[in-house]
This record gives structure tokens, sequence and C-alpha cells, in this order.
């Protein structure tokens, strides 16, 4: 049962440190918002330059191979630090309904980002359709967004 | 002088209290104030990379700053107009935390970094604007704005916990850092 994983996780050791710690569940916040200005940035170059109103004399590949290496280390970054807080307060999560939200973004997002973003961002741009940039862009963007934005809403709800 | 006059009649605003009040409009306002960071404090990171030679090094610095500088300002704007809400929307309390206080200078330093860079070794970037390894201010210039806006993203995220707040009843120097009442002051 997914209830029984988040009693376990209530019940470790890493739980107690931190959910006790005056400062800890802070710092980890923190740095979970520097990677998100991060990711924000490399996520919004590609997708930009996918909508021609980025960095427009560089090529579409170019642009990618640039931005991937931040994508993917803030990307890691978040999922630490991430981790981190949930293992702090799981079983208020348990019953949070933007987790839930948040989550089922995130696992979208990242596979989006990682498989057909990745895909038509490595393709021969004479192959792609000019549309094809646009949509990929904006999924990726809305996708992006509601994880932030539920994100965000954790801590307003409960 | 002190400024809590001032912050306590605009307390007492009726639109300050109502945005206090408000269920979902605070709320809101914080969300888009918090990820309005990825557009502007992303691409600034973006740029301050480029500026240190780690990233986008066959870009030129000149490119970047054309095609991304709008992008910076138009969040930026929005930072400083949600950022001016959620301080009329609580404005003793911001006034009186620490941490509010140490965002705001490290927002004038970081201001003042990319002002000293525009008006200063910026103005020639046609010159240096495709080396990869550029002119030590202007790399001075992308470490401290790296550094500023992440004091500025710690400092703003911690102005939500309480623990120099003044009825907290902080130490003398916190006393004096966030010009709270002593406790034994009249009133």
């Amino acid at each position: 049962m997914v209830s029984d994983f988040f009693l376990w996780v209530d019940a470790t050791r890493a739980h107690q440190v931190i959910s006790s710690s005056t400062w800890m569940f802070a710092v980890i916040e923190s740095i979970h918002l520097l990677a998100l200005s991060v990711i924000g940035g490399a996520v919004l170059m590609l997708d930009l330059r996918f909508l021609g109103v980025g960095l427009r004399r560089q090529s579409i590949p170019d642009v990618a191979r640039d931005a991937q290496p931040w994508l993917v280390s803030s990307w890691v970054v978040m999922i630490v630090t991430g981790i981190a807080l949930f293992v702090s307060e799981p079983t208020k999560l348990y019953y949070s309904a933007p987790f839930w939200w948040k989550m089922t973004f995130l696992l979208l997002a990242t596979l989006f980002a990682f498989t057909v973003r990745r895909k038509v961002a490595q393709a021969d741009e004479a192959h792609v359709r000019p549309l094809t940039y646009k949509l990929v862009a904006l999924v990726s963007l809305a996708l992006w967004f509601c994880v932030g934005a539920s994100g965000r809403w954790i801590g307003f709800s409960g | 002088m002190s400024l809590l006059p001032f912050c306590e009649w605009l307390a007492s605003t009726k639109y300050s209290v109502a945005l206090h009040e408000s269920l979902y409009m605070y709320p809101v306002v914080e969300s888009v104030h918090v990820l309005t960071l990825c557009l502007f404090v992303g691409m600034s990171v973006m740029l301050d990379l480029r500026l240190l030679g780690i990233t986008l090094r066959r870009v030129s610095v000149q490119e970047v700053t054309d095609r991304l500088l709008p992008w910076m300002v138009a969040g930026f704007i929005v930072m400083f107009v949600t950022g001016i809400l959620l301080f009329y929307a609580i404005p003793v309390r911001s006034y009186q935390n620490v941490f509010f206080r140490l965002k705001l200078i490290a927002l004038v330093l970081a201001g003042l970094n990319a002002w000293i860079f525009h008006v200063g070794i910026h103005q020639n970037v046609h010159q240096w604007g495709a080396d990869v390894r550029t002119p030590p201010r202007a790399r001075f210039a992308g470490a401290a704005s790296l550094f500023l806006w992440a004091l500025v993203i710690v400092c703003g995220r911690m102005i939500a916990y309480n623990w120099f707040d003044c009825d907290m009843h902080p130490g003398p120097v916190m006393q004096v850092l966030t010009g709270c009442p002593g406790k034994d002051l009249p009133k």
C-alpha cells in the first residue's frame, strides 16, 4: 500500500532529524528554490528558441546542447532536495492534493523533456516543421508551469 | 528617522488589509512572484554563466544580452510589481524582518552590479563579446550577479520564518538589526 510507504518514511531517522530541526527544512527549501531558477533558465532558453523568440541566430541543436547539462544537473538537485522535503513531512503530503498533482505533472514533464522534446531538439532542423517546435515548446512550458504552481500550492494547503 | 509609522499607516489602508486577508489573492501573487524566478533569475543565470565562459561558449555575449535582456526586463517588472504587492500586504512585519532587510541590501547591490556592467565593460561588448574568456570586469560582474541573486532568493525564502520576529523577543544584536522595540522600553 502507498500509505504504508508514507508511514515507513515517517518512522525513519532522516524524518526525525529534518522535521525536528529549526533550520534544516528552510535551508533545503532554499536550495530547492535556487535550483528552480536554474532549471527555469535551462527550460526557457530552449523553449524560447523553439518559439523563435530566444537565441535566434543559434541552431536549435546548439542551444539544446548548451542547455542540457544545466537541465539535468538542476533536475537532480531538485529531486534530491525534493526527496528531503518529502521525508520531512510524508504524512502531511499523503493528504495534500497539490502534492499528488505535482508528482503527476513532474512525471509527465520529465518524460516529455527527456523523450519527445529531446528528440525534436536534436533533430536536423530541415526535417522538423515550425509548428512542431512551437507545440513542443508550449507543452513543455505548460507542464513545467503546472509542476511549479502545484508545488507552490503544497505550502498553502493543509 | 524610522519608516515604521509609514509601514503602520500602509498596513491600515483598505487594500493592504484586503490583500492580507484574501483567501486566494495573496497566494496567487506570491506564486507569481516565485515562479517568475524562472524567467528573471533563470535568464540572468544563463547570461552570468556565459560571462564566466561556462556555457553558450560559441554564442557572443552581445547576442545573449540582445536576445535575453528583454525577457529579463519583463521578468524583473513582474518580480518588482508582485514584490511591492507582497510588501503592501504585510508592511510592518516585513519592515521589521531581518531577512527582508538583508534581501533589500542584496537587491540594491545586485542592481548596482548590473548597472556598472551595462554602463561599463558592456559598452564595448563588440570587442570582446565573442571571446570565451571574457575580460576580468565582465567575469567579476557575472560571479557577483550569481552570488547576489542567490542571496536575494535565500533571504526572500527566509522572510517566511518568524525566528527573529519582534514577538519572539530576539537578542540585543537582532533587536538593532530588526528595529524591534525592546522588551522593557515603553512602547
